[in-house]
C-alpha cells in the first residue's frame, strides 16, 4: 500500500509541475508539441529514477557535508548517459530538445527528490517515488504539449486534422506561459473543492 | 558592430526568460518586490560573466585538449557550484555591503539554469572568449530587465482583487506571457 502511495503521489497530489511548480524551464520550452513534451518527460524520468536509486543506495556512504556536490555528480552522470543515448538513437528529438537535455542537471525536481526523499528512504521506496514523480512530470508535459499542439498548429502527435495554421501564438513563448498559468490556476481551483 | 548585434539580440530579441525559457524558476520566485529583483539581477550578472569565462577556459584548455568533451555537463555544473560558493566566501570577506545586497541570492543561482545554459550556449555557438563574455553579460542584463519589469507589475497587482486560484504563480505566468508577447515585437530588428 505504502509503495502504491509513493508511486501515485507524483501524478496529482504532489505533481512536480502543477502543484509544486518545480522545473518550469523545460516545461515551458519543450511543450510546443505533445511528442517533444513527452520525450523530455521520459528523459527526465530516466534521470530521476537512476539518481533516486543510486542516491538511496549510497545514502549511508556519502558524508553529510558534501552530499549536495555528490548528488549533483550522480545526477550529471545520468544526464550524460541520456544525452549520449538520445544523440545516438533519436537524433531528431535530440535536435529539437537541444540545450534542455544537459539542463536536466539543474532541474529542481531531480535534486529536490534526491534531497527530500531518496537520501532518507529505502531503495524500493525511492524507485517508486522516482518513477511516479517522473511519470507525473511526463503526464503534465504531455497534457500541456497536446493542448498547445492542438490549438497552436491544429495537429496531434504530428497528425494534422485541420487545413492551414492554428493559433500560432500558442506554440510560441507567450502561449507557453499562459497555458501553464491557467493549468495551475485550474488545479488550484480543483484542489479547493 | 558585431558586439552590438550580440547585445541587442541577447537582451531584447532572444530574451533569456521570455524567448528562451531559461531561468524561469528565479524569475517567478524573486519577482515580488523591485528591490529583491534588483539584487538578484546584480548577482546573476556577476555570476554569469564569471562562469562564462571559467567554463570557456576549461572547455578549450582541458576538455578539448584531452578529448573528453562528453564530460561537459558534469564539469560545468561542478565548476559553477564551486564558483558560486567561492564568490560568496570572497564577497563576505572583502565587501560586506555587497555581500548583504547579493549574498542571499548566491546559493539560489547554482540551480538557475540560465547560468549553465549560457555556458553551454557559448560553446555551442563557437564564440571566442570576448564574444562569449559579451553574450553572457547581455543575457544576464536581459534576465535582469525581464525580472525587474515583472516585479514592478507584480507590486502594483498586490492590491488587485483576482480570483483565488489565480493568485501568485498563475497570475505571474499570465503576465509573463503578455510580456513575452510584447518582447516579440523586437523580432526582426537584427537579422
Amino acid at each position: 500500500m505504502n509503495q502504491m502511495q509513493n508511486f501515485t503521489k507524483g501524478f496529482f497530489k504532489e505533481n512536480p509541475i502543477l502543484v509544486l511548480v518545480l522545473g518550469t524551464c523545460p516545461t515551458l520550452a519543450t511543450t510546443s508539441s505533445a511528442l517533444n513534451g513527452m520525450g523530455m518527460g521520459i528523459a527526465t524520468t530516466f534521470v530521476l529514477l537512476g539518481s533516486n536509486v543510486v542516491i538511496s543506495l549510497l545514502s549511508g556512504v556519502i558524508p553529510d557535508k558534501v552530499r549536495i556536490p555528490a548528488f549533483i555528480v550522480i545526477i550529471a552522470s545520468f544526464v550524460t548517459i541520456v544525452d549520449l543515448v538520445m544523440q545516438a538513437y533519436v537524433p531528431s528529438l535530440y535536435e529539437k530538445l537541444g540545450i534542455f537535455i544537459p539542463l536536466i542537471v539543474v532541474n529542481c525536481i531531480v535534486l529536490g527528490r534526491a534531497e527530500a526523499f531518496a537520501s532518507k528512504n529505502s531503495v524500493l521506496s525511492s524507485f517508486f517515488d522516482g518513477i511516479g514523480m517522473g511519470l507525473g512530470f511526463t503526464m503534465a508535459l504531455g497534457i500541456m504539449g497536446a493542448f498547445r499542439e492542438i490549438v497552436g498548429s491544429g495537429s496531434i502527435f504530428g497528425y494534422k486534422f485541420i487545413s492551414g495554421d492554428g493559433i500560432l501564438v500558442f506554440i510560441l513563448a507567450p502561449g507557453a506561459f499562459w497555458v501553464l498559468g491557467y493549468l495551475i490556476a485550474l488545479i488550484n481551483r480543483l484542489k479547493r473543492t | 558592430m558585431e558586439y552590438i548585434l550580440i547585445i541587442i539580440s541577447a537582451v531584447f530579441i532572444n530574451n533569456v526568460v521570455l524567448a528562451q525559457y531559461l531561468g524561469v524558476c528565479p524569475f517567478l520566485g524573486v519577482s515580488n518586490k523591485v528591490n529583491t529583483a534588483l539584487g538578484m539581477a546584480g548577482a546573476v550578472v556577476f555570476v554569469i560573466v564569471l562562469a562564462t569565462i571559467v567554463t570557456y577556459l576549461i572547455q578549450v584548455y582541458v576538455l578539448d585538449k584531452l578529448g573528453i568533451a562528453f564530460m561537459q555537463t558534469i564539469t560545468f555544473i561542478l565548476v559553477i557550484a564551486a564558483l558560486v560558493q567561492m564568490v560568496e566566501i570572497i564577497l563576505k570577506k572583502i565587501s560586506q555591503p555587497l555581500y548583504q545586497a547579493l549574498g542571499i541570492f548566491l546559493p539560489l543561482i547554482t540551480t538557475n539554469c540560465a547560468v549553465l545554459g549560457v555556458a553551454i550556449l557559448v560553446i555551442k555557438k563557437d564564440y571566442n572568449l570576448l564574444e562569449g563574455v559579451v553574450f553572457g553579460a547581455s543575457i544576464a542584463v536581459g534576465f535582469g530587465l525581464a525580472l525587474i519589469i515583472l516585479a514592478g507589475i507584480r507590486e502594483q497587482l498586490e492590491l488587485v482583487d483576482v480570483p483565488k486560484g489565480m493568485k501568485g504563480v498563475p497570475l505571474s505566468l499570465v503576465i509573463a506571457g503578455i510580456l513575452a508577447l510584447a518582447f516579440m515585437g523586437f523580432t526582426g530588428i537584427v537579422k
